[in-house]
């Protein structure tokens, strides 16, 4: 409290004492009979050469941050693509640092050569009409070139994915991402959000998803028939809210299953071949090195977006649309680290759209292994894949749904 | 009432104006509500200079946590309470809420509302020879309606769930869902009452704008012999009129996405364990009907600043603006332009790649007009006598920061760059300085210059200066250095970086040295803000009185009594016979020629 008054005082007294010079420095202005819309010579001087210093120092400024920080934390680009991108983009640096320089300086320089002295008559120059075409077709000319590189790079970057591509989904939710590899096929499986429970969160569609989903949503413990028996229940006092909100939640199941049962009915047994082998895999996504992958970006709840910063590569989750994004890691884990003088670097997926208070935290550990390692990996997951988990989970509904501990330690 | 109106008006702008006599104004009618365009004007920059204030305030908080994050500090605890910042730590969900409000403030309130409303209020009718706005009673409802939102918009940060924190975008679901953060409850509902109400007030401005500058020019005032401040207010408003009203029907939609259970913008969601039943809608939707005003957004915030800091380098060079067609040809090229790259800021959202590549070259041209600004600006200065006053140092600053900024957009333009920097801090240091300080800087510019016409009053020039080299030294040291920390890669609207210690420590050391530059830059430059808010009231109450003409200005508000009177001139309505950048013409005895001002023999004009 005592230190807030005093920061109060402080204030109070800080605005007088400002307020006193100023007066006194009206009383000056007044003695030498000058008003405040006439700027001295001195006053004029004393800021052109603050405007050159201004200028000095910030170019300082400017070298010093890239000197000490430039590109750290960026890293080289661990993907392809990437290093096609950072050529580009450390090209088009290169152009726009020139234009900074050059067109800074003209404006720093010019306010400082040109300031106001005694007797000296500006120079009445309306236009000309060469230098406006210079300043049209130059940069005209400067900019078709980086849109015609830019354009090369990215429709590189978004073409179709080859078709030896391994397919791999990211399905994000507030506020964590999960990776389902697609299997022997390579296929990843259908899916639709109404098919969500504790043992299918990816909502994979099934024969026996679709039945177990809407069994859940008739006889679980807040499906329909629970929810009806407690509202015809004349033992049971409901408060007017609650009533609504129960009702409510029962129009919105009942749409829900109608949903559901037509989907059952339209449902081709033949994809579920598609979902059985996929392979559900949290925490760390691991890719093999030198391989093409394609990514397929859901959303459970709200717009995340799947930034790799190391990979160069970013696509937003939007829910109700499935998107894509592409790459081919380049460099494993294990060189990279040495390339970032980092033992404990690792590669990151990150969110990088706000998506509510812990955005911040939601992110997955990426580790690149060299190929024999990562067959070595993949051979273990396929003991477990969403097949082997569902029905497990099945037999014993109260277990928890979760991969077994990964067997590599690289991403520790 | 309004054919009335109509009637008074066209009876006034044949210079009668004097035959009526003046009966005595109320203190209501005088200064609240008044019909006067320069009182409206000024009404409209007290609002947005407070409201900039407010916003400045929620920056320098998060700012605190970003350079010290889990410390507890006295100014988080007095400001926000042990509600928001309990022990002296933000909040994750009120950080957001404070970037969300500081976001939405300073584009709207201040940037849209405080400069275009304040400016084209006072100018219009001024520089055009017009004895008010064409209609004076929406010109107050304009105010007011501007006055209400910001009440609501400030009511939304003392609501108890929080204030809308989905990002000044407020991007569906997240907005749309109380489920997905606490802010999406009443505080968004407020944030989208507030903006409909500011939509409506700036359409009601923008079309009043249009009006007078088609309208009531003065005789001899020819669109080619408006200064350029009018041509920026006036493609200004152009650009409000057809684009605010698409973010209407997005605030619309979404609006009824929350309250009457539609689905526009929702999907196949499942949010807090509840499966909704929205199905079809697009979320991506939303953001095309954002940026459509979102981008032509950036043009209305932006280019009052350039008109301003036009007439303001031409006065204080003493030299006509160089190339006076081709600057309004950039202003027109920019305004068409700038509503067919909305979509540069949705590369990354799963659009069509080859709808990317069209946005990627329409994007691009903007870069041409804007060169064409910049290099006619430094010729204008180039061997000018320059009177370096705070307005002209503010108006230099600006081409300084609109040059730093600009330059970083070829690379967001370029999508292919984007995928690598979109939504990063490069992003923030990027808007930041090429749309927030350029647009700060003009206004600031104006306020110094415009301040003896306001309110007859001169401000001090000394602490004008310190304001100024205060200002410009804080914004390029809150800003520069967000680039680097852009550059590797660190998102936006992160709360605590140090979750960069899990996979790359090195890069968290750096981005912690820079945030902390960054905060403490922030600091000083807010603190700096004192003087200004000191020498403007200290002004208007106790500063010297203004002379006629302070600058020798040749445009026709110095023309004017300085003195408020209703209607501005007290006898006739002046004739314009010059362009209002005659300054040091050869074989005239001073150096500038006011436009009233006939020809000389054999004079040509210019």
């Amino acid at each position: 409290m005592g230190s807030k008054l005093i920061f109060l005082l402080v204030v109070v007294l800080g605005v007088v004492a400002l307020a006193q010079l100023v007066r006194v420095y009206e009383l000056s202005s007044k003695l030498r009979n000058r008003g405040e819309h006439e700027i001295s010579t001195r006053d004029n001087n004393l800021n052109a050469r603050l405007m050159l210093i201004f200028m000095i120092l910030s170019y300082a400024g400017f070298i010093y941050l890239v000197l000490k920080y430039g590109w750290t934390g960026r890293g080289d680009a661990a993907s392809e693509h990437g290093r096609d991108l950072d050529w580009l983009f450390n090209l088009n640096m290169i152009i726009i640092t020139a234009v900074f320089f050059l067109t800074n300086t003209l404006l720093f320089v010019f306010s400082y050569k040109y300031v106001k002295k005694p007797g000296v008559k500006a120079f009445y120059y309306p236009h000309n009409n060469k230098l406006e075409m210079l300043w049209t077709v130059v940069p005209a000319a400067v900019l078709a070139i980086i849109i015609i590189l830019g354009l090369k790079s990215w429709n590189e970057a978004t073409a179709e994915s080859s078709d030896d591509a391994i397919r791999v989904e990211l399905f994000s939710k507030q506020f964590d991402w999960t990776a389902r590899y697609s299997g022997t096929d390579n296929k990843l499986g259908r899916f639709d959000y109404k098919l969500t429970l504790d043992n299918n969160e990816l909502a994979l569609m099934t024969k026996e998803t679709i039945d177990s989903a809407i069994n859940a949503m008739e006889n679980g413990p807040t499906g329909i028939k629970a929810i009806e028996s407690k509202l015809n229940d004349n033992n049971i006092m409901l408060v007017p809210e609650d009533r609504e909100k129960m009702e409510a939640d029962l129009s919105r199941k009942e749409r829900l299953i109608r949903l559901l049962c037509q989907m059952r009915e339209r449902h081709d047994k033949t994809i579920d071949a598609m979902a059985w082998d996929d392979i559900i895999q949290k925490d760390t996504l691991y890719l093999c090195v030198n391989k093409n992958y394609e990514f397929n970006f859901r959303s459970k709840d709200v717009i995340h977006s799947a930034f790799f910063p190391h990979f160069r590569a970013q696509m937003n989750t939007v829910p109700g649309m499935t998107t894509r994004f592409k790459f081919k890691p380049e460099i494993t884990t294990k060189d990279m680290r040495v390339k970032m003088n980092n033992e404990k670097f690792n590669y990151v997926l990150m969110c990088n759209k706000i998506c509510g208070g812990a955005h911040y935290k939601m992110k997955m550990m990426v580790v690149v292994l060299p190929e024999s390692e990562y067959k070595a990996w993949m051979e273990s997951k396929k003991k477990s894949t969403f097949k082997d988990q569902y029905f497990a989970s099945v037999a014993a509904p109260v277990m928890e749904v979760a991969a077994p501990a990964d067997t590599l330690v690289v991403a520790q | 009432m309004a054919a009335v109106a109509h009637e008074a008006h066209g009876h006034e702008a044949h210079g009668h104006h004097d035959d009526h006599g003046h009966h005595e104004e109320s203190f209501v009618s005088k200064y609240i509500f008044s019909q006067d365009h320069k009182m409206i004007g000024k009404q409209f920059l007290m609002t947005a200079v407070f409201m900039g204030i407010v916003a400045m305030i929620l920056s320098i908080l998060f700012r605190i946590q970003l350079a010290w994050p889990g410390e507890s500090s006295d100014v988080l605890t007095f400001f926000l309470g042990e509600t928001w910042a309990p022990g002296g730590v933000l909040k994750e969900d009120m950080y957001l809420g404070l970037v969300t409000i500081h976001g939405t403030i300073m584009v709207f309130f201040l940037l849209t509302g405080g400069l275009s409303g304040t400016f084209s209020n006072i100018l219009i009718p001024l520089q055009l020879g017009a004895r008010d706005m064409a209609s004076g009673f929406l010109n107050m409802l304009s105010y007011w309606f501007f006055f209400l939102s910001s009440i609501l918009m400030l009511s939304s940060l003392f609501v108890e769930s929080g204030p809308a924190m989905a990002g000044w975008t407020v991007y569906p679901p997240l907005s749309a869902l109380p489920q997905a953060v606490s802010g999406s409850g009443l505080g968004m509902t407020l944030w989208l009452f507030s903006m409909a109400i500011f939509i409506a007030s700036s359409l009601i401005g923008s079309l009043n704008y249009i009006v007078t500058v088609l309208n009531l020019r003065t005789k001899g005032m020819s669109m080619t012999r408006m200064p350029l401040t009018i041509w920026a207010f006036f493609v200004t408003a152009i650009l409000g009129v057809l684009s605010f009203p698409v973010l209407l029907s997005a605030a619309l939609l979404l609006i009824m996405d929350r309250l009457a259970g539609t689905s526009f913008y929702l999907s196949d969601i499942i949010v807090g364990g509840e499966m909704l039943t929205n199905h079809g809608g697009s979320p991506i939707l939303f953001q095309h009907l954002f940026w459509f005003l979102g981008h032509p957004e950036v043009y209305i915030v932006l280019l009052p600043a350039l008109g301003l800091s036009s007439e303001i380098i031409s006065t204080n060079s003493r030299k006509p603006i160089f190339g006076y067609r081709a600057m309004i040809g950039s202003i027109l090229a920019i305004g068409f332009l700038s509503f067919i790259v909305w979509g540069h800021h949705m590369f990354i959202t799963g659009m069509n790649p080859f709808l990317g590549s069209v946005f990627v070259f329409t994007t691009l041209l903007i870069a041409i007009p804007s060169a064409v600004k910049v290099f006619n600006y430094l010729t204008t200065i180039w061997r000018g006598t320059l009177v370096l006053t705070p307005a002209m140092l503010f108006a230099l600053g600006l081409v300084s920061t609109f040059i730093t900024g600009g330059v970083t957009g070829i690379i967001l333009a370029d999508s292919a760059l984007d995928i690598a920097v979109h939504d990063t801090y490069f992003v923030v240091a990027h808007f930041h300085i090429v749309m927030g300080m350029s647009a700060v800087f003009g206004m600031f510019g104006g306020v110094y210059h415009w301040f003896p016409k306001m309110y007859g009053k001169m401000m001090n020039t000394r602490l004008g200066y310190a304001h100024f080299w205060i200002t410009i030294v804080g914004a390029y040291g809150v800003f520069f250095p967000m680039h680097f920390v852009g550059i590797a890669g660190a998102p936006r609207r992160y709360y605590d970086y140090t979750v960069y210690n899990d996979f790359d420590s090195n890069a968290l050391e750096m981005m912690m040295d820079l945030n902390q530059i960054v905060t403490v830059f922030a600091i000083i430059a807010a603190l700096g803000q004192i003087l200004f808010l000191f020498n403007f009231f200290y002004s208007i109450f106790r500063g010297p009185k203004a002379p006629q003409n302070p600058w020798n200005s040749n445009t026709l508000e110095w023309t004017t009594p300085v003195e408020h009177v209703h209607g501005n001139w007290p006898g006739e309505l002046p004739t314009v016979h010059r362009w209002p950048y005659d300054y040091s013409k050869p074989g005239a005895e001073e150096d500038f020629i006011p436009q009233t001002v006939p020809l000389a023999d054999g004079e040509e004009e210019h």
